[in-house]
């Protein structure tokens, strides 16, 4: 992996100098702080309060300041099932996040309405939110989780930072 | 207070307004109509019955009176449970309120409005308690579909109806139980009355 290598750049031999590109350097500086905004509307909840735990510990990647405030917040984590009556305040709280931003889909009940086929439940939170990463299981893993996490670090790894900011200037 | 005492208690005050006593597996079920619940609640918190534990109601699709909303009191000094049951009907079936005889009437009643659209006359706030105002179904009627149905309420809720294929998902007879489920006991060693 490029970040391994920028960490491993010995500055007593080589001097205090890193030479990459600003999109990595951006991108290397928002994905290993991603700060989360925990939306946790069911059992998944207990799963991410798990991976944020000391076992599974998911400040290894950066991502263990769960923010319960949206503007502090730049990944939604949508842990759990989406009543009909809870959708628009899940929209309200991702439209009051500041760019840029990602969603997670955690579990069965936010990527499709899971086993709820029913008339009080949103079938899948993509219906109003842009989803980045969906994460299968009933409720998954902590492990899962991560890898959600990880993926998305991938995605925003993967993403012209520069470009974006010049265009939004 | 046993519930042969509470029984005779409530014929004795209520008279042609209970219209059957019912006993199965030792619990008491009692009829009444409706119009003298709140005479009932009074009289039974009187003697003893000091919880309502539950308050909910049943559509009989089909029969008239359509739906029938049951409550269960318990008696703390006896550890008896009386069941009282009764019929509503019309398209806004409308019984007496407990709120004031119990308080824990009040959003349990709510319930009922908002599930089944029962309405209580006297609630001090019969406002929707799981649905968000404005939506305009009772979804557990026996009508309404599994599925739901299309509703809009401006910047409240919105409601769409969910895919079911390869559903409905309900569940079947114990009558099916060994295809449904092949560690189920086959239908010939079911006690009759789960059939």
């Amino acid at each position: 992996m490029g970040q391994t290598e920028e960490l491993s750049y010995n500055s007593k031999i080589e001097g205090d100098v890193v030479l990459t590109t600003m999109d990595s350097a951006i991108n290397w500086m928002r994905k290993n702080s991603l700060w989360p905004m925990p939306m946790g509307l069911a059992c998944c909840a207990i799963e991410l309060m798990a991976a944020s735990c000391a076992r599974f510990d998911i400040a290894r990647f950066g991502a263990e300041v769960m923010r319960f405030s949206p503007r502090q917040a730049d990944l939604l984590i949508v842990a759990g099932t989406v009543t009909y009556k809870m959708a628009y305040a899940v929209k309200r709280i991702y439209d009051q996040m500041p760019e840029p931003k990602w969603v997670i889909a955690m579990g069965a009940c936010a990527s499709s309405g899971g086993m709820y086929r029913s008339y009080a439940v949103l079938q899948g939170i993509d219906q109003l939110l842009p989803v980045d990463v969906y994460i299968s299981g009933c409720p998954p893993r902590p492990e899962a989780l991560l890898d959600g996490l990880l993926r998305i670090q991938g995605k925003i790894d993967a993403d012209p930072s520069l470009r974006r900011l010049k265009r939004a200037a | 207070m046993s519930n042969a005492e509470a029984v005779e208690k409530l014929r004795a005050s209520l008279g042609t307004k209970v219209q059957a006593v019912g006993e199965f597996r030792g619990e008491t079920t009692v009829r009444i109509d409706l119009s003298a619940v709140q005479e009932a609640a009074k009289l039974l918190k009187e003697i003893g019955y000091r919880t309502l534990l539950d308050l909910t109601s049943v559509d009989h699709l089909g029969e008239e009176p359509r739906f029938e909303i049951v409550y269960h009191f318990f008696a703390a000094a006896s550890g008896e449970l009386l069941r009282l049951k009764g019929r509503v009907t019309g398209e806004e079936p409308t019984a007496p309120s407990l709120a004031g005889v119990y308080a824990t009437a009040n959003w349990q009643e709510r319930e009922a409005f908002d599930m089944m659209g029962i309405r209580f006359a006297g609630h001090p706030d019969l406002r929707r308690i799981l649905m968000w105002e404005g939506y305009p179904f009772f979804p557990l009627r026996k009508d309404f579909p599994l599925e739901g149905k299309d509703s809009d309420a401006g910047e409240m809720a919105f409601s769409r109806r969910a895919p079911l294929e390869g559903g409905p998902f309900v569940t079947r007879p114990a009558a099916e139980s060994g295809e449904r489920e092949p560690r189920a006991h086959p239908a010939e060693e079911l006690p009759e009355e789960t059939l």
